[in-house]
């Protein structure tokens, strides 16, 4: 039995694998869901079409990486999967049924008849956004922390369900739009890409003050983390972050009112996300329960980790790898994809 | 009132539930997977464009199969965590490598190139294109590698020691990935996907030629399952008989259940029908063969076999359960078997494609590996019962405290409504395009499109014609 336990720091890498594969998942799967939930705004049929068959080769495998996420958590930090999930029982059922809905919607939706097309278009765009929706409560609910009974959940049903957590809800239902309309902007041509440039400036502003809200609120809501971000020397290490973040929302903004581009407003809202998650992730770093567990206190036996880790250094790459490949394959504009 | 919703039942039915709903379609995508794999090849090295009709044919049906499977196997990876929570803290450090490896190794393979096999004609040649859709049968396999070691550890746990809080430590990674009972339920598994895909494939060839359609690609079809059928059943009833006797080293009680055996210890005598009743601690209405249960899994007639009143009544499983449900997949295997060999029958004497009555056998058989596929996982899962981890962690000590009755009384209602709803029109949809057939050969082109393609413009010529 190897054990590399004494030789790195086992529970900080798989945290940060962790992330790393949430963060994947939500900005992969964030495009997806975001084009749902757009998806009925749309001009025409014809756009919507062309929406979907945007992503078609690609939801399965982003669904993937928050198969990893769920079975990662369990297998690197048992105690927080066990903890978190009862927690969360409620708006985890709903994004499960909302990701059937959505996910099933790609195959009935090209089968369905011209009369029940309708219901796989209700279903594509209802099941996108209560995954969103819920993925956002739950983030919300996950940073207010849980109530523990040594190692169970020992809370009511409902106590995920607060002010704070409705807003990052529909945070998160804006901040996907945003990754969904840029990436058809990137991906479509003509009235679709001319639609989803109006859609991405359009929700650019709510994200921004979303953004905003959840920044104010998360350190009035805690002093440990308050006190991280306002105290001196950190405020002149971390001030890059939203300043940056800033700097990315006026580039998109620019880039769609008036230079036109068509990839760099799906990478600097990549960007966007990416600041938003790391100022997240630093106000709660070292925490996994917050503030109750510490990563080190959650994580899997040494043995596991280590067995795991020689798993995933060979393997993250290739997946990676073979994933980068399946997207050039599918690469250029979505419309010229006539595949008859 | 709220009273009376048991926790832990409920827990279990939503499990049962979903795990039942959701092991239906990779069963399915792993034959298919495997004999799409093999169409593929036939038509690259033959040129024969009837087997790529049967490809482009079946990769349809694949594709809403494999979504359905896809979006039923989230829940699974969540449900560990939201129903059985104490049971994911204590056996997490054995069982979490084996699903992370399950993710890692095949669920990434099966998703990435899926989308290159549905959707990748004319952007890569057609050597990727298949070595895409191998990679996509060998992912299947590897995924329930993982999953049935997973599954089999639960079985027939070894290679780990319990630390003081009850937690599973573990202490040999091969003992726990090759338990006792994963060689036997892999192959047990695996075959039976080959044969549910097999018998589903055979009984739409079946369908065409009694509808005098597609006659050469319905050849095929029926002809490859045929060759499944004589070959693969009968090779089915020895893994599964040696699976048993695995079972019955390691799970006594399970076997115990399976032939409704409480009191006989040698000279068990074999139920070919009975009605087990848990309180009266006797089998009712017995038709049997005397010494039959000890003859088939000792090789005598006064073997000595396991007994339920060997067990305190608080480890044994529902027995009835466990022995109606080997009866039905037992009973449906034997159906295989025949059918398999009067078509090989058939097959030798030249009529296997003109026999209307094997046909309508063929097309009655449709369903058959489904069900004797769940009946099979209906014997091994209850037949574990009390336990989640065989004789380490009762079922009962698994579920997540802070989840009550109402809560998972309204999910599983949640659950039955949406899978009712989605997979009733998933299978509707497969019917559909099982109806429609194949194409002729003027609209194959945009037939081959699958979802890539405007449905505004399908919609607007359902028979093919020009597109734009």
């Amino acid at each position: 039995m190897f054990d590399f336990s004494n030789i790195i720091d086992l529970p900080l890498i798989w945290g940060v694998l962790i992330a790393t594969a949430i963060f994947l998942y939500v900005l992969l799967d964030g495009f997806d869901l975001g084009i749902g939930i757009i998806f009925p705004f749309a001009p025409s049929d014809k756009c919507r079409d062309r929406m979907m068959n945007s992503i078609a080769p690609f939801w399965d495998g982003n669904e993937t990486w928050l198969v990893l996420g769920g079975g990662g958590l369990f297998a690197a930090f048992p105690l927080a999967y066990s903890i978190l999930m009862p927690a969360f029982y409620m708006p985890i059922i709903m994004m499960l049924l909302g990701l059937i809905l959505r996910g099933v919607a790609f195959e009935f939706r090209f089968k369905a008849s011209d009369k029940s097309r309708h219901i796989w278009d209700k279903a594509f765009h209802f099941g996108s956004l209560s995954a969103a929706f819920c993925q956002g409560m739950i983030l919300g609910a996950f940073v207010q922390g849980v109530e523990v009974d040594t190692r169970n959940f020992s809370g009511g049903p409902f106590d995920w369900a607060t002010g704070f957590s409705l807003m990052t809800g529909i945070a998160v239902v804006f901040g996907y739009a945003l990754l969904g309309s840029t990436w058809l902007v990137m991906k479509t041509e003509d009235v679709t890409m001319e639609w989803s440039r109006r859609v991405a400036s359009y929700v650019l502003g709510f994200v921004g003050i979303f953004m905003a809200l959840v920044s104010i609120a998360m350190p009035l809501m805690n002093d440990q983390i308050q006190k991280f971000w306002f105290s001196t020397p950190n405020i002149f290490f971390l001030l890059p972050i939203p300043l940056l973040t800033a700097g990315l929302f006026g580039l998109i903004w620019y880039d769609l009112h008036h230079k036109k581009a068509e990839y760099r407003p799906f990478l600097a809202s990549i960007g966007v996300f990416l600041m938003g998650y790391i100022g997240l992730g630093i106000s709660i770093f070292p925490w996994l329960i917050p503030f109750k567990y510490t990563i080190w206190d959650a994580a899997a036996s040494g043995p596991g980790l280590s067995l795991m880790l020689v798993g995933v250094v060979p393997l993250l790459p290739l997946i990676l790898g073979y994933t980068g490949y399946c997207y050039y394959i599918f690469r250029g504009k979505t419309s010229h994809e006539h595949m008859y | 009132m709220l009273e009376i919703l048991d926790p832990i039942l409920l827990a279990r039915i939503q499990f049962a539930f979903t795990i039942s709903f959701h092991i239906v379609f990779p069963a399915f995508t792993i034959g298919l997977a495997s004999f799409l794999a093999v169409t593929e090849w036939r038509w690259l090295r033959t040129g024969n464009e009837v087997y790529r009709d049967v490809y482009k044919f079946w990769v349809k049906i694949f594709a809403v199969a494999f979504g359905m499977g896809v979006v039923s196997g989230v829940v699974m990876s969540y449900q560990f965590g939201t129903n059985w929570s104490v049971f994911s803290d204590r056996i997490a450090n054995v069982l979490g490598p084996l699903l992370g490896f399950e993710v890692l190794t095949a669920f990434f393979l099966e998703a990435s190139f899926l989308g290159i096999m549905l959707f990748g004609w004319g952007r890569v040649s057609k050597n990727m294109h298949f070595v895409a859709t191998c990679i996509v049968a060998g992912g299947t396999l590897m995924s329930a590698f993982w999953i049935l070691s997973a599954n089999s550890w639960m079985q027939t746990p070894q290679g780990f020691e319990i630390a003081a809080d009850g937690r599973l430590m573990p202490t040999d990674w091969l003992e726990i990935i090759f338990n006792p009972s994963f060689p036997y339920r892999f192959l047990h598994m695996v075959t039976a996907a080959y044969l549910t895909t097999a018998f589903v494939v055979g009984g739409v060839g079946a369908f065409y030629l009694w509808n005098k359609r597609h006659i050469p690609q319905a050849r095929i079809m029926l002809g490859m399952a045929a060759i499944m059928a004589a070959l693969v059943a009968p090779s089915q009833l020895l893994i599964g008989h040696e699976h048993g006797k695995n079972t019955m080293e390691y799970q006594p009680a399970k076997v115990a259940a399976m032939e409704g055996n409480w009191d006989h210890t040698t000279n068990a005598p074999l139920y070919l029908f009975g009605w087990p009743d848990q309180k009266a601690q006797e089998t009712k209405f017995g038709i049997t063969v005397p010494s039959g249960a000890s003859w088939v899994l000792t090789g005598k007639a006064d073997g000595a076999i396991p007994n339920l009143k060997s067990f305190k009544l608080e480890d044994r499983p529902p027995v009835a359960w466990v022995f109606w449900s080997f009866r039905v997949m037992v009973g449906l295997g034997m159906l295989m078997i025949l059918i398999g060999a009067v078509s090989a029958v058939q097959y030798f004497r030249g009529k296997l494609f003109e026999s209307r009555w094997l046909h309508g056998w063929w097309m009655l058989m449709m369903p058959s590996g489904f069900i004797a596929l769940l009946a099979g996982w209906f014997v091994t899962e209850i037949g574990r019962q009390p336990w989640t981890a065989y004789s380490i962690i009762r079922t009962a000590e698994s579920v997540s405290p802070a989840i009550l009755g109402p809560q998972v009384a309204w999910s599983l209602l949640a659950f039955v409504v949406m899978y009712t709803f989605v997979f009733g029109a998933g299978s509707y949809y497969i019917l559909k395009l099982i109806g429609k057939g194949i194409p002729a050969a003027n609209d194959k082109e945009q037939y081959y499109g699958h979802g890539i393609e405007s449905s505004v413009i399908e919609s607007a010529a359902p028979q093919g014609g020009k597109n734009v």
